[in-house]
């Protein structure tokens, strides 16, 4: 069976969610799909402690109260598009949805680049220890050092502290300079300046070391120790958790599949997108960090541009297409001072391992010049990752550029794939998969 | 607050309602989600279903993300442990 919607949006985070209640604003038919169980996204994401935070709740509830409200659709993982229609993987079986326009609105993920000691249990993600805290992931009393780059390690370290854990210290490979600089930029953006002096009251006892980086963590079952390097010094500090993460990275895969014409981020893809947030291809638009990372005031501005645009209001749209510049600039600002120190891309020794989910090491990947041919010949990128820890890693290091597209764009069940109506869809090169 | 009791590796365990399955799974003394292909054990890294390492049996299905599984009652999960 196949539901329609006049407009479909994928993903529920602030991008989303601005775009469904535009869109329905207009009296449009709109779906809201996700992944999560929780709309929110990753800023938003519900925290089963401390519950929804407000803006959060405050946004959800308008899609809920526009003219004809919008119907969620929780635990639906998108794992294949075609022209009009998309699949996507519940709990209950694999659901066809079919759209009149298309608002891709999937975010962003971690960038998490290989060490010494990474795979150890108890070294996460720092965005991604925030996630799991939030999911009730015991951390009080835990000692947890937090380290890579961006301002996401603030907002990991004060939910940290929130949830009890103690937080050794922030290390952030920018240097003190750069950092510097960065604040004394922030005064254009009123919203961050607050959300900053926040974040610093929060952790006013919390050491911050700037041009400071793990280099490697070490332990049996799980972490039980990392060394830092900091100038021209390294030392150990005993921790029971590494908490690290180097800057957020699109997700494109749907855009991909769905054949939209990509930028490029660096080494990463990123959505293309005109200023009203119209792909290359016709009736899907982007919104939010798909098209490149800026933050949340970026994210919910293109969700409403998207939304409107997707119901038809071209006026509504336009209208605020002065903030939206306003608020891209903001990731502008990050990329500039929140550049990686190439050293980082050096400490991934002969034996560490790489990809993950085969367990193929960097050694064995030495004489391959593209992924395709390493992923044929080592496995390295063929697991249920499908190459997106250690394919965007291996491109942010300068290894391997980004490949392919594969399908189903996150490994689905079987039975899944044996409930599609349709034949499977083509492979299609898009310059990259990595979802 | 709303709780909810499940089954880890056979201990049970009680957790608040809206926790996810690998918050629960942290709440025990398993050492590890799952087994990589050397055998080296592997927990949860991205807390947002990219990864794949915190894939563990819940009910009887294999390889499900306990990042991006909610708890339910009497839920059955396996970790590699
Ligand atoms: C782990 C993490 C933590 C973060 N924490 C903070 C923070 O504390 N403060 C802050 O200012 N910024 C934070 N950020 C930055 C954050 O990404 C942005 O500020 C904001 O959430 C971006 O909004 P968005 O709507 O573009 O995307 P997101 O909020 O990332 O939402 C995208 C949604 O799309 C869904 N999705 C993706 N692909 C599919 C698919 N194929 N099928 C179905 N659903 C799909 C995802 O499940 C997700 O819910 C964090 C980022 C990450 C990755
Ligand atoms: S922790 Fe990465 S998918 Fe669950």
């Amino acid at each position: 069976m196949t539901e329609h919607y006049d407009v479909l949006v994928v993903g529920a985070g602030p991008a989303g969610l601005a775009a469904a209640q535009a869109a329905a604003s207009h009296g449009a038919r709109v779906g809201l799909v996700d992944a999560q169980a929780r709309q929110g996204g990753q800023v938003w994401r519900h925290d089963a402690v401390h519950g929804t935070p407000r803006a959060a709740s405050r946004a959800i509830n308008a899609s809920v109260g526009t003219r004809v409200p919008v119907t969620w659709l929780a635990r639906h993982q998108v794992i294949a598009a075609q022209s009009q229609r998309l699949c996507a993987e519940t709990p209950l079986g694999a659901v066809e949805l079919s759209f009149g326009r298309l608002v891709i609105a999937t975010g962003a993920r971690e960038l998490l680049l290989p060490f010494p000691g990474w795979t150890l249990p108890g070294v996460t993600g720092a965005g991604g220890l925030q996630a799991l805290a939030k999911q009730g992931w015991p951390v009080r009393g835990k000692r947890v050092v937090v380290a890579g780059s961006g301002p996401l390690l603030w907002a990991a370290a004060a939910s940290l502290r929130r949830h009890g854990a103690r937080v050794l210290g922030i290390h952030e490979q920018a240097s003190a300079a750069a950092m510097r600089a960065f604040a004394l930029q922030l005064w254009r953006w009123p919203g961050r300046v607050a959300q900053a002096l926040q974040l610093r009251a929060a952790l006013h006892d919390v050491a911050h070391h700037c041009g400071s980086f793990v280099r490697r963590a070490d332990g049996d079952a799980a972490v039980t120790s990392v060394q830092v390097t900091s100038g021209g010094t390294s030392m150990r500090v005993d921790c029971d958790l590494l908490a690290v993460g180097h800057g957020l990275v699109p997700n494109v895969a749907l855009a991909g599949m769905l054949g939209c014409a990509m930028d490029r981020d660096g080494a990463h893809p990123v959505v293309q997108v005109d200023e009203l947030l119209r792909t290359s291809v016709a009736n899907i638009h982007a919104a939010g960090e798909s098209c490149g990372i800026a933050g949340l005031s970026a994210a919910r501005i293109e969700g409403r541009i998207a939304g409107h645009m997707a119901a038809g209001a071209t006026a509504a749209a336009t209208s605020l297409l002065r903030q939206r510049r306003h608020a891209r600039r903001f990731g502008e600002l990050l990329e500039r001072h929140f550049a990686l120190d190439p050293r980082l891309y050096a400490l991934a020794e002969h034996d560490t391992i790489i990809c993950r989910c085969e367990d193929v090491t960097l050694g064995a990947l030495d004489g391959y010049t593209d992924a395709r041919t390493a992923r044929l010949a080592t496995r390295c990128g063929m697991g249920a990752c499908q190459g997106r820890v250690c394919g965007t890693a291996l491109a942010q290091m300068g290894r391997f550029p980004r490949s392919d597209c594969r399908l189903p764009i996150f490994p689905a069940r079987l039975a899944t794939l044996a409930d599609r109506a349709s034949p499977p869809l083509p492979s299609r090169d898009s310059g990259d998969n990595h979802p | 607050m709303n709780t909810v009791n499940l089954s880890i590796n056979g201990h049970a365990v009680t957790v608040p309602a809206t926790a996810s399955v690998a918050a629960a799974i942290a709440t025990t003394p398993a050492a590890c989600f799952r087994r990589s292909v050397n055998g080296q054990p592997r927990a949860a890294l991205c807390g947002m279903g990219v990864c794949f390492e915190c894939r563990v049996r819940i009910d009887g299905n294999p390889h499900v993300r306990a990042c991006m599984t909610p708890v339910g009652e009497g839920m059955q999960v396996h970790t590699d442990d």
